[in-house]
This record gives structure tokens, C-alpha cells and sequence, in this order.
């Protein structure tokens, strides 16, 4: 692999990553993070808007798949004035979300503002995620019961 | 970066610019003849005009298929700006068409392979979006049919001359047929099926 094909796969992984991460955010986080920096000129090449999905599923992740629902998505696509082109797409109605996430996922893309934004709003994000995953997991974790006594009882 | 850097924007106002569209279209279309302005901000692949665009945003979507031209299909830009914004299919056989867009006017193919609907569903027919130099100047074109009180004039400069006798197709086809919607930038003039020529001069 080439040193700008390594430069390109790293870049998308970085995208990928972002976008797991928001995609746990709500609106609000978001906005409240984007705030901190400073936004170039951008304009919406795909207005936001929400649209459905259909959910497949598929039992113990072996079975054969059936259609379960639908559910509602939202997705937008932003261009910033430097021409990259980010697109969000988010779980829900909310079509400010979708639009902030195309906004981060274009600012990602430009040299000038993908390291600002990692620091400043995917980084606290992240952290944000995994502290309440975390809290949520030891909460979990305190409730355990032990059936090891019940069963050695019977027997 | 992404393929579509360069890909013009849709409507700026997604729900009110298709409102006063389609508003704008229906009554070209009550009204034959009448011109009628697309006021709706609108980015526009070259060689679509504002009318045409505004036009394909607000009645374009994954059921329509779509016909271009040889001059409409000369870049791959419309065709990609279509299917990015409407989702529509553009189909290289114009008989199964819902919309064809013209660009070159003066080299508008011959209706019959265009879809002309069924007697059984007449609406299952090709409608023509053709783009025009001017409908304010020209010639005078002296219109009658339903929607019509009396007659109707349209002064406008259209390629083909002789579009309105080739619509003439629509009399002996009756209820099938071929609506057209001419565009000279932001202005729409409609020319239903029903719509019939009688008199025109300089």
C-alpha cells in the first residue's frame, strides 16, 4: 500500500469511528461541542430529512432473515466552501442531528478543521459515551445475583 | 473527497420551494398557455434551467423514470444531480418514460417514442419538460381548449417551429397522448393534451 492510500484508509477510519460516536450523542451534546469551534462557511447540498428504513433481523444471528419494521431515519448531506462533502445519517426525526452529524463528518475531511474537531467535539464525546457506559455497567454489575448457592441447595 | 464535491445543491427550502412549484405547475397546467414563474431557489447542473430543475425536484421521485436527451446526457452531470437529489431512474428507452427532458429542443424526437398511455389508464404517458429560448418575445401563438376562456395567446420563441403541429398527434390520439411543459429559465408555460392550436403569425 502506498504512503497516500494509507494517509486515505486511516482518514475514512477516522470517519467511521466519529460517526459511531455521535451517532450515541444527542442533538444537544453535539450542538453544545460544535459551539467551542470555530465553523467555516458551509451550506446543505441535502436538506435534512427523515425517511424510513427497514429493519431485518434474524433470530441467534444464524436464522434466516425477515423483515422485522421500519424505522424512522433521518439524513443530510453538508458541503463546506473548500469543497468536502460530509454526509449524516442518524436513528429518529431528529434532522438537526443528521445535519450536525454531515457537518462533523465534512470538517473531519478538510485538513484545516479535522484536528480541531477530533480534540474538541468527537473527543469529550467519546469520553462522555464510555463514562455512562460505564456507569451503566457497574450499576448492572452491582444488581448481579449469584445462583450458585440456589442451585448447590437443591442438590 | 467525495465524488459529488462539485454536485450543485437541491432546493434551499426543501418543503415550501416544491409547495409553490407545484402550485406554480398546476396552474400552468389549468391554464394552457398562461406563464407561470418558478420563484424557488434552485441549484442547477448545466445545461438545466431553474424552471427544469425546480421542476424535477418537486414531481421526481423513485417511481418516475426518467428519459435525457442526447444534450441533457452529454455530461454525466444531470444524471448523477437527478439521482442524488430525486432518486429517480433515468432510462435510456424513452417509451417507458413518465418525464423526458429536452434540451435541445430543435432536435425533439418523434412523439410516438415517447409513452402515450393506454386507453385504459391515458395517464401512464410521457410528459415532455422542454427547454425553450423565450416565452415573453416572439411569435404569436393563438391557443383554445379546456382551461381556455375563448382563446389564449402565447407569445414565445420555441424550437421545433413546428412543435404545435407536430402536437397535432394529440387530436387523432384522444384521451392518449403527450403533455409538454416548456421552461425558458424561470418561466413554465404548459401545453396539455387537450390543448389545441388556432391561429399564429409574426
Amino acid at each position: 500500500m502506498t504512503a497516500s492510500e494509507t494517509n486515505e484508509a486511516e482518514r475514512q477510519a477516522r470517519r467511521a469511528a466519529a460517526m459511531a460516536v455521535l451517532a450515541h450523542c444527542c442533538t444537544e451534546e453535539i450542538a453544545e461541542r460544535l459551539g467551542g469551534i470555530a465553523l467555516p462557511a458551509h451550506e446543505d447540498v441535502r436538506e435534512a430529512e427523515n425517511g424510513l428504513v427497514m429493519v431485518r433481523g434474524r433470530i441467534g444471528g444464524d436464522g434466516a432473515p425477515f423483515n422485522l419494521g421500519e424505522a424512522t431515519v433521518s439524513r443530510a448531506a453538508v458541503r463546506l466552501a473548500s469543497g468536502e462533502v460530509g454526509f449524516g445519517y442518524a436513528l429518529g426525526r431528529d434532522r438537526e442531528k443528521a445535519r450536525m452529524i454531515a457537518l462533523c463528518d465534512a470538517l473531519l475531511q478538510s485538513d484545516a478543521a479535522a484536528d480541531a474537531v477530533e480534540a474538541k467535539v468527537i473527543g469529550p464525546l467519546r469520553a462522555a459515551i464510555s463514562e455512562r457506559r460505564g456507569r451503566k455497567a457497574a450499576e448492572t454489575a452491582s444488581t448481579k445475583v449469584d445462583f450458585y448457592t440456589m442451585v448447590r441447595g437443591e442438590g | 473527497m467525495t465524488t459529488i464535491a462539485e454536485l450543485p445543491a437541491g432546493f434551499a427550502d426543501k418543503v415550501r420551494s416544491a409547495q409553490s412549484t407545484f402550485r406554480a405547475v398546476m396552474e400552468a397546467m389549468a391554464r394552457p398557455g398562461s406563464v407561470q414563474r418558478v420563484v424557488a431557489a434552485v441549484g442547477t447542473p448545466a445545461p438545466i434551467m431553474r424552471g427544469t430543475a425546480a421542476i424535477a425536484l418537486t414531481l421526481f421521485d423513485h417511481d418516475t423514470p426518467i428519459w435525457l436527451d442526447p444534450k441533457m446526457s452529454e455530461t454525466s452531470e444531470v444524471a448523477k444531480w437527478l439521482k442524488f437529489h430525486t432518486s429517480a431512474p433515468v432510462v435510456a428507452d424513452s417509451s417507458i418514460c413518465s418525464f423526458a427532458l429536452i434540451g435541445e429542443a430543435s432536435a425533439l424526437p418523434d412523439f410516438v417514442q415517447f409513452a402515450l398511455g393506454t386507453n385504459e389508464y391515458p395517464d401512464r404517458s410521457t410528459t415532455l419538460v422542454v427547454q425553450v429560448k423565450d416565452l415573453t418575445r416572439g411569435e404569436v401563438y393563438e391557443l383554445r381548449g379546456p382551461g381556455i376562456y375563448g382563446s389564449a395567446v402565447l407569445q414565445a420563441t420555441i424550437e421545433p417551429k413546428n412543435l404545435f403541429e407536430r402536437l397535432a398527434i394529440n387530436e387523432v390520439l384522444f384521451p392518449r397522448g403527450i403533455d409538454v411543459v416548456l421552461v425558458a429559465d424561470d418561466a413554465i408555460v404548459a401545453i396539455p393534451r387537450t390543448t389545441r392550436l388556432v391561429g399564429r403569425g409574426g
